[in-house]
């Protein structure tokens, strides 16, 4: 139950920031394209290489930390990297990288306008990212939050349609309510225990807070982390949001922002509330009620929707509560794959918003219905997009498999059998969204022209830029079925990060 | 050294007399430079104080030598030191901002105008510095005849926007005046060191209930604490840009400061708070000021106008914190008059820009343009809404953060959901501006030479002296924002005993 063994490092600092000083050079880059995009590439690459040199420390159970100085009257503003913020770290940094390339085949290839703005708030939104990722306290970490939430409000709003500043305004209110109910549950939290360390095994014990009291606190820490991860029914901003462009989509739809989300349900149900007083209250129970119901109500909805990214974004909807699911077992099980699954939706999710976006620019294309037949123009896209359906169905040899094994067995674990038929019930659903994409691009014959040819001739791949990141996202997500702890060794650190909640457990 | 207390006053009212001197022509820039000279070494002189009571401790110093509670006493401790500093610093800065302006909108009667400014200043600081009673009654009234000249200025309407604070703002010291008559018949002193030991020995009778009534009442009105703010919007409305630019951010800040004090150290806690229970109505006064002073600042197409509103709810906050009577909320309530200084003094400073160079402050009639006009303008425009709005890691984030845990410590359950939808309310009225400034009105489509447009028409900005002191209070709030923690601990918290 201890905390981690702390030392001194600015590493997670330099992590933080490398993007954010990144943002005046693209900003004063703005009409020389080329060495603009090449600050954001070098920044990419910085941010995970520095990301990476924690990771051996983390493995041994080792923090680096950098308390920076007092941010309010008996809180540090401090920075650590401890494994499960690490692990966050690698998978938002990692992508990162790949997402650069794609947005600026997607940026070019659609010929967007203030295509600064765009590259600068996206260095700004991930330095905010991986300052969640290693904020050792909830103040720190809400300071993060909050400027995520400004950082990527440019670019939702990024066409300055009616649709996306409506879309914005929708963003702004949900996203700045519920930061401002999680102050509130922090400073309640403060008041309690006079502390807002992130501690393995939580902060809070029983009887700090009345037992009404601790759960009206759960729901204020869950509208809090549950706007930015889509619990049902805070998430109807993010469908629309997909009117940004669809590299933002990727990247944080379905990484970033929401996973900032989904690592903030795990934070408090592991570090703040703890296993146990979750159990003692009954608050898994509000969780786990939250999380299924969003899981089939999302899918069900996905069925329905025509629009292509708008179908993906209520299936990301679906899955982020496969997180929140896993953490509300509170079995060794369940909080593996619900971090697993962190790692697994975003390497599956991503390829297929790059798989969207790489459609829709080549052929301007966004309604599934329009998709026969596309299959065989550009094989390597709906390729990958098969293998990213695959692995959100669940099926091997895609990794979404691992994950939803473990919370499967979680959940047989815990003896929550209504979850485990969410999960399965979940994954036909998937299934019934997903598959009838892929059967439309493969088995169906497009559309015949005038002329008796099809619309697909003569339309090849999308740039490299954009085939070669969506393969390799694509590659990726089978390759973490086989090999889930290499080379990044996910699978032990969310074993490590288990254990610390759980507290004792089997040494590695 | 040990005349510094009353050499931060006496500086600036002497500077005063000296700035009225001189030709009234718009060509006449000695009082302004009398001015700035006065308000530095006011400044310098409060930063040696400063220093000084933090290592030494506070100076009490008697004037002319007679010893209290004959004599009047002033005193210098690091809180009020820290408040002249704040003061002499922000009023040096807008004037500064202003003085382009002042030419332009108070024309040839600028001696008139500084000499104002100094005496509004001056007395300022007196009511900070102050142990005496009268004293402060004294000093009230030289500041606020001051600011009732300055808010004079400007449109035809302010002369009667200005008359009606003036009759207002005459019937609230008035009853202050009255109030500390009664504490004087009842307990014989009007030292605040003496009474603050002599309040509690005494038996609590009707005269000192309404000795505290009457007193809150009183500095209620003067800083328009709900509903006692009816004087406030129009006369922030329609006074000239640099005058409101001055008087707003830091009068009924000072009025909220004194209430502090007549809470604190006068009266014994306990007996505001439990006795005649008048912290409680202070902060829901306060509260629905809070909410009231935001939604009609919603309601404003004129910038300024909801500037104004802006103003009631943030003294709403400070009296919200002061209402819940407790260290952490009284923390929050210092911090937040802090942080509310210099806030409200850059989004007026935003707003003389715009007035400036657009030649109007219609909200609606502001697009994206005014940006590329003007890009450090609005970018000093969002950061201080961010602060306003309270998003981290602005001031206006942490001095809401303490009012938060004074909320809860006390269980204010009430407050704390008040706090929470202002903080709403106060994102939807300023998202609004930003919404208009940084993106696109609706229909307007790029074209190819837009960006090119733009350019042309990006020579627009402030002059370098209106837009640097726009600028360096806009940092100051991310400044100030950091090292609330070293200010909470070095100067706010020593002043609060836990009780």
């Amino acid at each position: 139950m201890s905390a981690y063994e702390t030392y001194f490092s600015t590493v997670p600092f330099w992590a933080m920031i490398v993007s954010a000083v990144a943002v005046p050079l693209i900003l004063a880059f703005g009409r020389k394209p080329n060495l603009r995009e090449a600050v954001t590439l070098i920044a990419a690459v910085i941010k995970f290489v520095l990301v990476l040199t924690l990771l051996p420390d983390a493995l041994a159970g080792r923090a680096g930390e950098w308390v920076l100085f007092e941010i309010a009257e008996g809180i540090d503003f401090s920075l650590r990297a401890d494994p499960f913020g690490v692990f966050f770290a690698l998978i938002a940094s990692g992508l990162w990288i790949l997402t650069s390339c794609y947005s600026i085949g997607y940026m070019r290839g659609h010929a967007e306008k203030k295509q600064t703005r765009y590259f600068a708030s996206f260095a700004l939104s991930l330095s905010a990212t991986i300052g969640i990722a290693f904020s050792a306290n909830l103040l720190t970490f809400i300071v993060f939050y909050e400027l995520l939430t400004l950082a990527t409000y440019p670019l939702v709003v990024h066409s300055e349609s009616k649709k996306a500043i409506a879309a914005g305004r929708q963003y702004l209110a949900y996203a700045l309510s519920a930061g401002l109910l999680m102050v509130a549950g922090m400073a309640w939290v403060y008041m309690a225990t006079g502390t807002l360390e992130f501690t393995p095994g939580g902060i809070l014990e029983e009887g700090m807070v009345s037992a009404s009291g601790m759960k009206f606190l759960f729901v204020l820490f869950l509208i809090g982390v549950g706007v930015k991860s889509g619990i049902m029914p805070l998430h109807s901003w993010l469908p629309n949001a997909m009117v940004a462009p669809t590299p933002v989509s990727a990247l944080l739809h379905a990484v970033a922002v929401v996973k900032s989300g989904a690592f903030g349900v795990v934070r408090v149900v592991g570090f703040v509330f703890g296993p146990e007083v979750m159990a003692t209250y009954g608050l898994n129970i509000i969780l786990a009620v939250a999380s299924g119901t969003t899981i089939i109500l999302a899918s069900l909805i996905a069925l329905q929707q025509t629009n292509l990214k708008r179908r993906l974004a209520y299936s990301t909807v679906g899955h982020l509560s496969y997180i929140a699911l896993g953490a509300s077992l509170l079995t060794a099980e369940g909080f593996i794959g619900g971090m697993m699954h962190i790692s697994t939706h975003a390497t599956m999710k991503i390829t297929l918003f790059f798989c969207a976006g790489a459609i829709f620019v080549h052929t301007h294309k966004s309604d599934i219905r329009e998709l026969d037949g596309i299959g065989r123009a550009m094989p390597w896209t709906l390729g990958a997009f098969t293998i990213g359906s695959l692995g959100l169905v669940g099926l091997p040899p895609v990794n979404g498999f691992i994950s939803k094994w473990f919370l499967v067995s979680g959940g047989i674990e815990a003896q929550m059998w209504p979850l485990v038929v969410v999960l399965l019930l979940s994954g036909l659903l998937n299934a019934a969204y997903f598959f009838p994409i892929v059967h439309r691009a493969f088995f169906r014959e497009g559309e015949k022209r005038a002329d008796g040819r099809s619309v697909w001739e003569g339309v090849g791949e999308a740039s490299p830029w954009m085939v070669v990141p969506l393969t390799l996202t694509g590659a990726m997500s089978v390759f973490f079925c086989f090999f889930p702890d290499l080379p990044l060794r996910f699978f032990t650190i969310a074993t490590r990060v288990t254990q610390d909640i759980m507290g004792g457990g089997l040494p590695l | 050294m040990n005349h510094i207390p009353v050499l931060i006053p006496m500086v600036l009212l002497l500077a005063s007399m000296f700035a009225v001197f001189g030709k009234r022509s718009q060509e006449n820039y000695l009082p302004f430079l009398v001015a700035l000279a006065g308000m530095g070494l006011s400044a310098v002189l409060s930063i040696i104080g400063m220093v000084h009571s933090v290592t030494e401790g506070p100076i009490h110093y008697h004037l002319g030598g007679w010893q209290p509670p004959m004599g009047i006493e002033l005193i210098l401790d690091p809180l009020s030191a820290f408040f002249c500093l704040m003061i002499t610093l922000v009023a040096a800065v807008v004037l500064l901002h202003g003085e382009e302006r002042v030419r332009i909108e108070v024309g040839d009667r600028i001696p008139a105008y500084y000499s104002s400014a100094l005496m509004l200043v001056g007395g300022l600081t007196g009511i900070v510095l102050t142990g005496d009673l009268f004293n402060l009654y004294v000093f009230l009234e030289i500041s606020s005849l001051a600011s009732y000249a300055l808010l004079a200025t400007g449109r035809k309407p302010a002369a009667v926007s200005a008359f009606r604070y003036l009759i207002l703002g005459t019937i609230g010291a008035s009853l202050y005046l009255l109030g500390i008559g009664f504490l004087f018949m009842e307990v014989g002193s009007l030292n605040m060191t003496e009474l603050a030991v002599m309040i509690p020995e005494v038996p609590v009778t009707a005269g000192i209930a309404a000795a505290a009534v009457l007193m809150v009442v009183g500095i209620g009105l003067k800083m328009a604490l709900f509903p006692l703010h009816g004087w406030l919007p129009d006369a922030y409305t329609f006074a000239s840009s640099p005058a409101t630019t001055l008087v707003a951010p830091i009068g009924t800040k000072v009025a909220a400061y004194v209430l502090i004090r007549i809470f604190l150290f006068l009266f014994a806690i306990d007996f505001m708070k439990e006795g005649i229970q008048l912290t409680t109505i202070v902060g829901w006064m306060g509260a629905a000021g809070v909410v009231w002073g935001s939604v009609m600042a919603i309601t404003q197409r004129d910038m300024k106008r909801m500037l104004a509103y802006s103003s009631v709810a943030q003294v709403g906050y400070i009296a919200l914190g002061i209402g819940l009577a407790n260290p952490l909320g009284l923390i929050g309530a210092v911090l937040h008059a802090f942080a509310h200084c210099f806030m409200k003094a850059c989004l007026f400073m935003v707003q003389t820009n715009f007035l400036h160079r657009l030649g109007h402050y219609d909200i609606f009639r502001l697009d994206h343009r005014t940006r590329v006009a003007m890009p450090w303008t609005c970018a000093a425009l969002a950061v201080a809404s961010l602060s306003m709005i309270g998003l981290p890691p602005t001031i206006g984030f942490f001095s809401k953060w303490y009012l938060l845990l004074g909320c809860i410590e006390e269980g204010a359950w009430v407050f704390l959901a008040v706090l929470l939808l202002s903080t709403l309310l106060n994102a939807v009225y300023f998202f609004r501006v930003l919404e208009k400034v940084y993106l696109r009105s609706d229909g307007e489509a790029y074209d190819d030479h837009d960006e090119e447009a733009d350019q042309a028409t990006s020579s627009r900005e402030v002059s370098a002296a209106m837009l640097y002191p726009t600028l360096v209070l806009a940092g100051s709030l991310l400044v100030l924002g950091f090292a609330n923690a070293w200010i909470v601990t070095h100067f706010l918290q020593p002043m609060f005993p836990v009780w």
